[in-house]
């Protein structure tokens, strides 16, 4: 079964691959935003808006 | 063993190590450093529990990653990239005076701390010269300064900032160089990938988080032992060294980043480097 969520952005509706991990990032294809991914199981995907860029962030 | 995997997002990076230390056969513990708090009174075993016993630091945030390596370090966990790595790599001031100590040909740099010490050491440097953030990565606030109106500009508008670190002036000579830089991958006592990396056509940066392309760089006997000695100057570990090529002096480090991204570089390589890196950490827990 294809795993979606809803953007609350913008209300598209997001398609998460089926090799996403928790912890991973997923950018809506509608609005650009960055949900980060919190949950997946069999029926329910959560996701929550992604950190913004931290001024130390890097390699 | 256990082996711990200490993350604030899983990137592309996370995911290749975390696939092949399942395909290993490891007990992997993830650990999502966004969700947890740390009792810094906790015994050893405790934190391997939940940690590891051997820890690959992984968090794009330097100073999330420091700060965990440091409690788990002073109980005695070992930590890729130990966190005296860590805190030199991830303060371009600290690499470069490491670089100065080992002998380590690198561009000329000058440290200030007002408007007037920045202003000085670029007319020393002369223009073009770049100022770059203590802190900081991807080439970001990585700034050329053209001509005197540009450099006063942009130090005072880093005087406006808020945070201490923004107002301590790290400017360096621009080196004359081709559209491109060496980015190296360095684990343990092995390099396991180099490569060039042009910058795009709308930006003086090579940096790939910026769009870069990549091809692979034919190392040799000299370059080798560069890079190798460079790794020993940081403290080793797994490492991303970044050097260009001067028209004027040759190959000189500019950069040593100790959570390394390497998609770019796993484009073009024969070797896994995902792997390398978690047979490193294998061989690390042994010890
Ligand atoms: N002194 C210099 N002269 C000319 N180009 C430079 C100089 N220093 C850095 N660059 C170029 O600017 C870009 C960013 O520099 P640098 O690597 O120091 O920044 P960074 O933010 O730490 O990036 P990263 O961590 O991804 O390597 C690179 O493409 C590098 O080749
Ligand atoms: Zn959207």
């Amino acid at each position: 079964m294809v795993k979606k969520a809803l953007c609350e952005e913008c209300g598209n509706e997001i398609i998460i691959p089926d090799d996403s991990l928790v912890g991973e990032i997923i950018t809506c294809s509608t609005c650009g935003i960055d949900y980060e991914l919190v949950k997946v199981e069999e029926s329910r995907v959560e996701l929550k808006e992604a950190e913004a860029v931290g001024e130390d962030w890097g390699e | 063993m256990t082996l711990g995997l200490v993350y604030d997002r899983i990137r592309v990076e996370e995911k290749e190590l975390i696939e092949s230390a399942k395909s290993r056969g490891i007990d992997l513990k993830l650990v999502d450093t966004k969700q947890e708090y740390i009792d810094i009174h906790d015994e050893k075993e405790k934190l391997e529990e939940k940690y590891g016993t051997t820890v690959l630091i992984r968090c794009v945030s330097y100073f999330r990653g420091f700060s965990v390596g440091a409690c788990l370090e002073n109980k005695g966990i070992k930590v890729i990239n130990n966190t005296k790595v860590l805190q030199i790599c991830g303060n371009k001031l600290l690499t470069s005076l490491a670089l100065v100590k080992a002998k380590i040909p690198t561009p000329k740099t000058m440290v200030s701390f007002s408007l007037e010490g920045a202003l000085e050491s670029s007319e020393k440097l002369g223009y073009p010269s770049v100022l770059k953030p203590l802190i900081g990565s991807w080439g970001r606030m990585v700034v050329p300064l053209k001509d005197r109106d540009i450099a006063k500009a942009m130090i005072e508008m880093r005087e406006e900032m808020s945070n201490p670190l923004d107002k301590i002036y790290y400017i360096q000579e621009y080196v004359d160089r081709p559209p491109r830089d060496i980015r190296c991958i360095v684990v343990g006592d092995e390099i396991v990938s180099a490569i060039y990396r042009y910058s795009p056509p709308d930006d003086w940066r090579t940096n790939v988080a910026r769009g870069g392309t990549v091809e692979p760089y034919p190392v040799n006997d000299e370059f080798e032992d560069l890079i190798l000695r460079t790794s020993k100057a940081v403290g080793g570990g797994v490492l991303g060294v970044d050097a260009m090529e001067s028209k004027e002096h040759g190959i000189l480090i500019h950069e040593i980043n100790s959570t390394v991204e390497f998609r770019g570089a796993a484009s073009v390589s024969k070797c896994n480097i995902a792997d390398e890196i978690i047979k490193y950490a294998l061989k690390l827990d042994r010890r």
